[in-house]
């Protein structure tokens, strides 16, 4: 018998959709991620602007347009859907500002989002594919390419009080103009010089998280970064453990490592605030440490990530070369990820445990 | 109050619709189309013919290797024809059409009315085999071979679903608002063919109601009410197990290698009816509902009653139907029409608005690792969707535990890329079986 020969009911044509289920989905989408996390760094944003002025703000237009453009030719190059308004490559291009002086040279940005785009994001396959996080990728890059450029430190116009423009200064007439950033500062001349620079240690802490003093666009506010990563975290779109883990782990670190007295080390004198709140940091741990695409999938994972990345962070603050690490040690913890995946995923359900298996 | 300890999701629950509203019954229409298959396995095979006059109750089809259920007449009439039906599950089945004579004659000497305290459990299993009962749950397994699990596995807990989480349905809310006392007397029933003295009976807390009246109707029996929290996929039998008792259903095994029966509420209330009254499975209670479903109702159906039917008996569409949904939005199969025929595991069926279904394109996964902390199962669908789409379903199956996913949906329920993972999963689960197949006939 032929089963389709013999229908015994007369069949009612209409039109409907047929899909394997789940027929029902929330509201999550990429392309609303993107977007949020890209509000979450708003306000970060906004206050830079103010802090640096025009300069910034063209630094930001320069990355954004260059990433998207960027993004768009790959695309169109390759003949895949040009994805451009999912806000990834506007997010990827704000990063990258975040992590540029203000006032850098304009084909500098440009260079960077094309790194970021061209090379870290699209030569793996796009978007979910990319190993290395492309603002970071993108930032290593121009900071390989033009060192100077890339620590030459505009002066902020919200007051700059005490030394501290002093002593930026100071650094400009000894040595070309690098290294003025606090955590420079701490590099080539101690923690005494810094906080002197500040007029004193709480006058510094404060300066450190509201953002007047020097640093690229993205380090200098503290706050508004942090405000930002309650929003993250309150959408669930990040998990609290990775930024408090990798902060913790950097100030429990520094504060074990990091404190010289006559230029030897004495171990539990560093200064941990310090640290936790100055530099790529807080901007790092909120919005670099917890893309989606470049760090593991589970939260154990990304604890053992987060970790990774405060010890690299503290490795290089303290013994390496560069006065400031969040982005290489971002960087070569991404290399980590699929490891990570590879050895830390759930427990299936209804696996037996070893005893009982026997 | 007990919670799912990884994993799940909690859609809307979209109950509000139905739940309030008493169970009607269905006109019993002219024709009925009768699925012979009403459960996984061979379909059950006739014992009338073309022309052959039946009446309500009668069997007319038994299962041909004793693993399955016979099928009765679900009113009295003439078989008009036999072929095949639409079928809500596997698209085309066997059938046997009977003409309604519009008398819903009961076949002569079939009800009786006896206590099952004064039947023997051999009595009782068989009785329960004869009157075609399944789990109405969904799965449509024969219920007398849950009920007589092997002598090697040791039962001490009989778990009742009403958790009913997928949204939409209400159907075993309005069975246990509306029949609590015989649910309570079909528990009692199993816990005697099981020998058991434990029970408990899941509800989640979104129906208090529920909760309420079968903690009441509990009290003086060893059935105890477990309130859980509202959490899909809590009404999966694994999960569910897991929730009341903390037993982990080994990979691969089933609940009575942990000593668990689990039984939904309807079956055991279609288990009273058998027992005590006589009457074999013909009936069954049907959710219909959805947006554009005019007036959404809860439904006393006959088994082998039209969707199209049961729409009409709710005054119709309002809109444009985008999907037509057999089970809920999570786990239903989506129809191809509205001519399938009512089976026995038919918990409701939604119409999705043509605006509600969601278009969005699939894109690369991005890792977010949400459906990994969404998945009850400890899996990683993510990976295990990549994998189907590169063809390695092979690997997906030794190294990533793809025959432990029980497809409740929830990692495409969060997965902002819109990947259709449980599609992937489902194609990589079909293409190992037929390889499997393959090999065998090439090995002999």
């Amino acid at each position: 018998m032929d089963p389709k020969d013999n229908s015994v009911n007369k069949q009612t044509p209409e039109r409907l959709i047929v899909t394997s289920s789940p027929h029902v989905h929330d509201t999550e989408s990429v392309t609303k991620i993107m977007w949020i996390v890209n509000l979450a760094l708003l306000p970060a944003v906004i206050f830079s602007v103010i802090n640096f002025g025009l300069p910034a703000l063209i630094t930001m237009l320069i990355c954004i347009i260059g990433s998207v453009a960027c993004e768009a030719a790959v695309q169109y190059w390759r003949k895949k859907e040009i994805t451009v308004r999912d806000g990834s490559a506007v997010l990827t291009g704000l990063l990258l500002a975040m992590c540029l002086p203000a006032g850098i040279p304009w084909y500098i940005p440009l260079i960077g989002s094309f790194a970021a785009i061209g090379i870290a994001k699209h030569t793996m396959g796009g978007l979910g594919h990319n190993v290395f996080n492309p603002a970071h990728i993108g930032r290593a890059f121009v900071m390989a390419s033009y060192p100077v450029a890339m620590t030459t430190w505009a002066v902020t116009r919200i007051g700059m009080k005490g030394d501290f423009a002093g002593a930026m200064s100071k650094i400009s007439s000894l040595d070309a103009v690098t290294g003025a950033t606090p955590l420079g500062i701490l590099k080539q001349q101690g923690y005494r010089a810094l906080v002197d620079s500040f007029g004193g240690q709480a006058a510094m802490y404060k300066s450190l998280l509201i953002g007047n003093r020097g640093g690229s666009l993205g380090e200098t506010s503290a706050i508004l970064l942090l405000l930002g990563g309650f929003v993250l975290i309150a959408k669930k779109y990040i998990k609290w453990q990775v930024p408090v883990v990798m902060i913790g782990t950097v100030g429990l670190l520094t504060w074990i490592l990091g404190g010289k007295v006559d230029g030897k080390v004495v171990l539990f004198t560093g200064d941990p605030i310090l640290h936790m709140i100055s530099g790529g940091l807080i901007i790092g741990a909120f919005f670099m440490a917890t893309d989606m695409v470049t760090t593991p999938m589970t939260t154990k994972g990304q604890i053992l990530f987060a970790a990774g990345c405060g010890v690299i962070t503290v490795l290089i603050r303290l013994y390496g070369g560069y006065p400031e690490g969040v982005c290489y040690s971002i960087l070569l913890m991404n290399a980590f990820t699929p490891l990570i995946d590879r050895y830390i995923f759930p427990k299936k359900f209804g696996s037996i445990p070893e005893p009982a298996r026997r | 109050m007990l919670k799912i300890k990884k994993g799940g999701v909690h859609p809307q629950d979209e109950k509000k619709s139905t739940a309030g509203k008493k169970i009607e019954f269905l006109p019993v229409p002219s024709r009925l189309f009768i699925p012979l298959r009403q459960h996984i396995g061979e379909p059950a095979v006739p014992v009338v013919k073309v022309g052959d006059i039946v009446k309500k109750g009668q069997m007319i089809a038994e299962s041909p290797d004793g693993r399955g259920t016979p099928v009765h007449s679900s009113t009295s009439g003439k078989v008009a024809e036999t072929g095949n039906c639409m079928h809500p599950i596997y698209g085309l089945s066997p059938c046997i059409v009977i003409e309604s004579d519009g008398l819903d004659e009961w076949q002569e000497n079939l009800l009786t009315e006896r206590s099952y305290e004064n039947i023997n459990v051999p009595e009782l299993i068989d009785i329960i085999f004869k009157n075609g009962i399944v789990g109405m749950g969904g799965a449509a397994f024969p219920t007398h071979i849950k009920l007589s699990p092997p002598k090697d596995k040791k039962i001490d807990m009989l778990i009742v679903n009403g958790a009913e989480c997928e949204p939409y349905l209400t159907s075993d809310y309005r069975m246990m608002i509306e029949f609590p006392d015989e649910i309570i007397k079909g528990i009692l029933i199993v816990m005697k063919i099981l020998n058991i003295n434990k029970c408990f009976i899941g509800i989640e807390d979104n129906k208090p109601e529920a909760i309420r009246l079968m903690t009441e109707k509990c009290k003086g029996t060893p059935i105890q009410v477990a309130e859980l929290e509202t959490r899909y996929p809590q009404g999966a039998e694994k999960m569910m197990i897991k929730v009341i008792t903390g037993r982990e259903v080994p990979s691969g095994k089933l609940p009575m290698d942990v000593g668990c029966v689990v039984q939904n509420v309807s079956t055991l209330k279609a288990v009273t009816d058998a027992v005590e009254k006589n009457i074999p499975l013909i009936e069954r209670v049907v959710t219909v509902a959805g947006k554009t479903v005019q007036s959404p109702k809860n439904l006393m159906v006959r088994i082998g009653s039209t969707f199209k039917d049961m729409f009409e008996y709710c005054g119709g569409f309002s809109g444009k139907n985008g999907k037509i949904i057999m089970g809920g939005p999570m786990m239903g199969m989506a129809q191809v029409n509205v001519d399938s025929a009512v089976i026995k595991a038919a918990s409701g069926i939604v119409a999705i608005a043509e605006d509600d279904v969601d278009y969005q394109t699939e894109r690369a996964c991005i890792r977010c690792g949400r459906c990994v902390e969404a998945c009850t199962m400890g899996l990683r669908p993510n990976i295990l969707s990549i994998l189907s789409e590169k063809g390695q379903h092979q690997t997906a199956q030794t190294d990533y535990d793809l025959m432990d996913c029980v497809e409740c949906g929830c990692c495409y329920y969060v997965c902002p890329a819109r990947r259709t993972i449980v599609h992937y999963i489902r194609q990589s689960k079909a293409k190992n079986s037929m390889l499997r197949a393959a090999s065998k006939t090439g090995s002999k």
